[in-house]
């Protein structure tokens, strides 16, 4: 591991500004950013502690939830206000690593966890387009069982591995940016960017800025909502496929309709076309059907990883018909 | 063979001469024996303790205070130090094992203010003032904790590598309330592996300190 300074910062000012200096990185729970220090993938000058600040809180605030970036993974997915009015969410949190893990890992670094393959942590394959941009990408001709279908690039297509980010996309949730000039926010399903040419910037925080809040807006199809996970074994796993989903339902017919896909995608994916394939009609198997196909016409298939089409298709049909449950 | 980047023996660092074991460990036995057997078969440049000399004299150490089973201990770490290597090489609590060191096996699972996390995730610095409890802090005195009185009863290891953080992640499920049927009980003992694949016994050891019924 590369040596560093520590400070530990007890006020959010204080920690902008430790983490803004150059080569400063924050750490949370650092369940991903200690890993990767300890690969010599991550090499930060400065760690800046922010597990003090006073940011773990979960409320009720006018028109939604708000969870402090600081809130445990185990404390949000069990959340009587969560499970209550965003499931997915809870679900999502569930299905995520190990118990151990979601004990310590925080809401703010799960979304800020590295878009990561096993190319990307392993320093002997030298080519890795984010960890020395211009360098190739070994990912694309080889090992790539486990690689995205959606939103990749000749220079990337490594996951995002977040389930979280998955189901806050989907569910319209907002994070709070703070930096040296105050707050600005940043719809979750912004916040990830897709590889492009510049794989190694994988999101919308610029250099210094915290992450302080996520709200997730009252909605019928978040209080109907639900996180699906498919993957190699049943528990501590990343996702092969998973889909977050909101249904509102009344009178028959879907009023509105939430999706996301994870783990074939390198970005938390937003399913807008699988969105709008729902709206007006009656929840039916052939309508999902049509849904994932109006989505997954998009994907790219690079030779290992050519299931996961089908496999998100499924996923998200069977998420859908689950939800809707009778009404399907 | 060579030392662990991180180790430093008790007795070099005045802050530590309270913590020395009280009794001369199986470990210690084994490092004094690796270090005469390298000096023993190497060149002397390569038996030098160059490891200790750099930790020694690191100008990176910084004060460290950590309360492991309910008693604390001032050190000097360098900040790269994870709290895994603080408990195992400086405060020779070494019943909390290192497995994958990646946070995929669970080996090295401790309970921090009362909940299991990784110690192998987490830097030492980062848990200063947090409460710690590792294996060595689980049962009363002499009393087996029940868990591990279960683990035993109900052969829920083989090789026992895994064990120490199997037993604590126990603890934790059955404080937890995640230990209501079979399934509950695997679903939330994840995060730890055993290699040998003494999942049925362990399943069983937790299910009876849980003391729910097969």
């Amino acid at each position: 591991m590369n040596p560093f300074d520590f400070v530990r910062a007890r006020e959010v000012s204080a920690a902008v500004s430790s983490g803004s200096r150059a080569d400063a990185k924050f750490v949370a729970g650092g369940t991903n950013l200690v890993d990767l220090m300890k690969c010599g993938v991550e090499r930060p000058a400065h760690l800046v502690d922010v597990n003090d600040l006073k940011l773990a809180g979960i409320e009720r605030v006018s028109g939604g939830i708000r969870i402090g970036a600081m809130a445990r993974m185990s404390d949000v997915a069990r959340h009587p206000l969560v499970l209550q009015s965003s499931p997915a969410v809870s679900q999502a949190l569930l299905a995520s690593a190990s118990p151990q893990i979601r004990n310590a890992a925080s809401i703010g670094g799960n979304l800020m966890q590295r878009t990561r393959c096993a190319y990307f942590r392993e320093l002997t394959f030298a080519p890795c387009n984010k960890r020395n941009p211009g360098s190739g990408c070994a990912a694309i001709d080889g090992e790539n069982r486990m690689h995205a279908v959606l939103g990749g690039s000749e220079s990337c297509i490594a996951t995002h591995p977040s389930d979280l980010a998955v189901a806050v996309a989907a569910l319209d949730a907002v994070l709070t940016l703070h930096g040296p000039n105050g707050d600005r926010r940043v719809a979750a399903a912004d916040f990830h960017l897709l590889p492009g040419t510049t794989p190694q910037t994988e999101h919308d925080l610029k250099h210094g800025e915290l992450i302080t809040f996520v709200f997730i807006p009252d909605a019928l199809h978040a209080k109907r909502s639900a996180y699906l996970k498919i993957r190699d074994r049943a528990a501590y796993e990343f996702a092969l496929a998973s889909a977050a989903v909101g249904l509102e339902i009344s009178g028959g017919t879907i009023r509105s309709a939430r999706i996301a896909l994870g783990g074939v995608a390198t970005k938390p994916w937003r399913a807008r076309f699988a969105e709008a394939a729902l709206i007006g009609k009656e929840p039916s198997k052939d309508v999902f059907r049509a849904a994932a196909e109006a989505e997954m016409k998009f994907a790219v298939p690079h030779g290992q990883n050519e299931y996961k089409i089908e496999l998100a298709k499924r996923t998200l049909v069977r998420a859908l018909g689950d939800l809707a449950g009778g009404a399907a | 063979m060579t030392l662990p980047p991180c180790y430093q023996p008790p007795d070099d660092d005045p802050d530590e001469t309270n913590d020395s074991p009280s009794d001369p460990s199986r470990r210690s036995f084994l490092i004094s024996s690796a270090t005469v057997t390298a000096s023993l078969l190497v060149a002397p440049a390569f038996a030098k303790p160059a490891n200790h000399a750099d930790v020694a004299a690191d100008p990176n150490a910084i004060p460290v205070a950590l309360n492991v089973n309910g008693r604390v201990h001032e050190l000097r770490l360098d900040p790269r130090t994870t709290l895994l290597d603080a408990l195992r090489e400086h405060l020779n609590l070494t019943g909390t094992k290192k497995g994958c060191d990646q946070g995929a096996c669970g080996a090295c699972t401790v309970l921090v203010d009362g909940r299991r996390i990784n110690s192998c995730l987490t830097l030492a610095v980062m848990n200063s003032g947090r409460k710690i409890t590792t294996i060595e802090g689980i049962a009363a005195n002499e009393r087996l904790h029940p868990v591990q009185a279960a683990f035993i009863r109900n052969d829920g290891f083989q090789c026992g590598y895994c064990t120490s953080g199997q037993i604590c992640s126990a603890v934790a499920v059955i404080q937890e309330g995640h230990a209501g049927s079979d399934d509950e009980i695997r679903e939330w003992m994840s995060g730890n592996i055993c290699r040998c694949g003494a999942y049925e016994g362990i399943v069983a050891a937790v299910r009876e300190a849980s003391g729910r019924r097969a």
